[in-house]
């Protein structure tokens, strides 16, 4: 496997910091006129999601982890794991464990595509697209009329997510949410 | 920092990272500077940015370059010059008397935000004068060019004691670890760092952000072992460097000594380089025997410093980055 120098340390490298693959957020050269030089380098570890920060002799070098992020079809779920295809047309599938789909778990619905990241090709994480659009399965009943007021009501999605919506949604709607914050855009005319 | 790299089929980054304004600045930046040493009766002179020598610093990294034979120069091995300091003391023993220049230098691999592989070094050497005397002109042409009062004057010592929580004369090498491991995330590379490494990562982690911001500080009385290519005395007991640096709002603008003149010693110091060099695996470097010769006929005393003009202009244009005053950085180049 390739390996990157603390000179080639940029945002968005997947390296391998102690037997963990990890992805650089920050890198910053530290040197006095005369001294030794020092990376700072800020990286999340992407088994663990913590970001962690490490300091670097200048020159040394961690080994390229082969992590990728591919668009993959949400397929299927056996209770155990959740089935991904390629959309590449290559028809090969993966399975992701529970923690590699963690809360990305609430947003998953057959048939629409999410960013899956493979490491040393296996499912590391799923991340949903950033709006993805759902139907409505429970909520008290709609108040027609009320749509100038700011009240808000729980609704809970086909996928089981609960989100907060205007008090005119009714069952049957379908809904665009914005995954990374949880909230309600708007309706989806159908 | 971006990598500049254009994406496939995108047009590659061509513009300037420097605003129009900036580019004015270092204009104005560059009058004021020969308008300073002009009145003062200081001579600018040109030296090769291309010399056959590199510098035996172990921190410091030249770029090769390999021109094609020449007469007198049969098997040429060049090194751009990171700093104007040999030939200019060369000039300095044959008598040139008080000189300054403006000229691009080169240090490889060093690129970050106050960092670009070439740079705009302002150096100059004041025969008769000692550092005291020095630090009064570099603070005339510092504090006049950004308009901040006066610097204060404090101990290597004294800093690191104060924001390293260590004292970096007396303290062991396990007691300066120690000092490092919060630092660093890592204890296995800090156990691989010798004394003036350690010092080096207090220094740049815990010290230097906080110098400046009240008024431009003077760092002096370097540990001796950091002296390069000052002379050194005691002080208290410990041997020191006659060193100095400036600090300007967490910025290291510039480095000076009272100038070493001793060629034995000087020879001395550049072995020891390339032992330490070997020591860690990088390669050895030529000794600038030219330099030696001059350093033998006689260096006059006298007291130099180099001064980064890029860092200079930062701190007059008031950005954290140089690429902002730079027309194209490294990557862009």
């Amino acid at each position: 496997m390739a390996s990157y120098s603390t000179n080639e340390f940029r945002g968005g490298l997947k390296v391998l910091l102690d037997g963990d693959p990890c992805v650089i957020l920050e890198n910053e050269f530290v040197k006095p006129g005369k001294g030794q030089a020092f990376n700072r380098v800020k990286l999340r570890n992407l088994m663990s999601n913590r970001v962690w920060e490490r300091t670097f002799k200048s020159g040394e070098s961690l080994e390229a982890a082969d992590v990728l992020d591919q668009d993959m079809e949400y397929l299927y779920t056996d209770g155990e794991f959740w089935h991904f295809m390629k959309t590449d047309g290559s028809f090969e599938q993966f399975p992701a464990d529970a923690k590699a789909v963690g809360d990305t778990l609430k947003w998953l619905k057959e048939q629409d595509v999410y960013t899956v990241t493979l490491y040393n090709g296996t499912p590391l994480s799923v991340t949903p697209p950033n709006f993805v659009e759902l139907e409505v399965v429970e909520t008290d009943p709609g108040m027609k009329g009320d749509t100038a007021q700011g009240g808000s009501k729980p609704a809970t999605l086909s996928t089981g997510a609960v989100v907060q919506v205007p008090l005119f949604i009714s069952i049957g709607e379908v809904l665009k949410v914005d995954t990374r914050t949880g909230e309600y855009v708007n309706r989806v005319k159908t | 920092m971006g990598t500049d790299q254009p994406l496939p089929g995108a047009a590659p980054s061509w513009q300037p990272t420097a605003t129009r304004q900036a580019l004015e600045s270092r204009a104005r930046q560059l009058d004021w500077v020969r308008g300073f040493f002009a009145q003062r009766g200081v001579l600018e002179v040109e030296t090769p940015v291309l010399g056959q020598c590199g510098v035996t610093d172990v921190n410091i990294d030249s770029i090769g370059a390999s021109p094609r034979p020449v007469a007198g120069w049969p098997h040429p091995k060049g090194w751009l010059q990171s700093s104007p300091e040999y030939h200019m003391k060369r000039l300095l023993a044959a008598g040139s008397g008080s000189i300054y220049q403006v000229s691009r230098v080169f240090r490889d691999g060093e690129r970050g935000r106050r960092h670009n592989p070439e740079f705009s070094l302002l150096e100059w050497y004041r025969p008769g004068w000692d550092d005291e005397q020095l630090m009064g002109e570099v603070a005339d042409l510092v504090c006049g060019w950004l308009k901040t009062p006066e610097p204060e004057r404090v101990s290597y010592r004294q800093l690191v004691q104060q924001h390293g929580g260590v004292d970096p004369m007396t303290a062991s090498i396990v007691e300066l670890r120690q000092a490092c491991y919060p630092l660093t995330g890592d204890p296995g590379m800090v156990d691989q760092l010798d004394r003036d490494s350690c010092l080096d990562l207090v220094m740049s982690f815990r010290v230097e952000p906080a110098l400046g911001y009240d008024r431009p500080v003077f760092v002096t009385h370097y540990p001796a072992s950091q002296a390069a290519l000052a002379r050194t005395s005691e002080e208290d007991g410990h041997p020191v460097a006659h060193r100095f640096e400036l600090y300007v709002r967490g910025v290291e603008l510039c480095n000076g000594y009272w100038e070493l003149t001793d060629a034995g010693e000087q020879r001395r110091r550049f072995e020891a380089d390339n032992a330490r060099r070997r020591e860690l695996g990088r390669p050895e470097m030529p000794l600038d025997q030219r330099l030696l010769a001059a350093l033998e006929s006689g260096l006059p005393e006298c007291a130099g410093v180099a001064l980064g003009l890029d860092r200079l202009l930062m701190l007059k244009c008031g950005v954290d980055d140089i690429s902002e005053v730079l027309a194209f950085p490294a990557e862009r180049s």
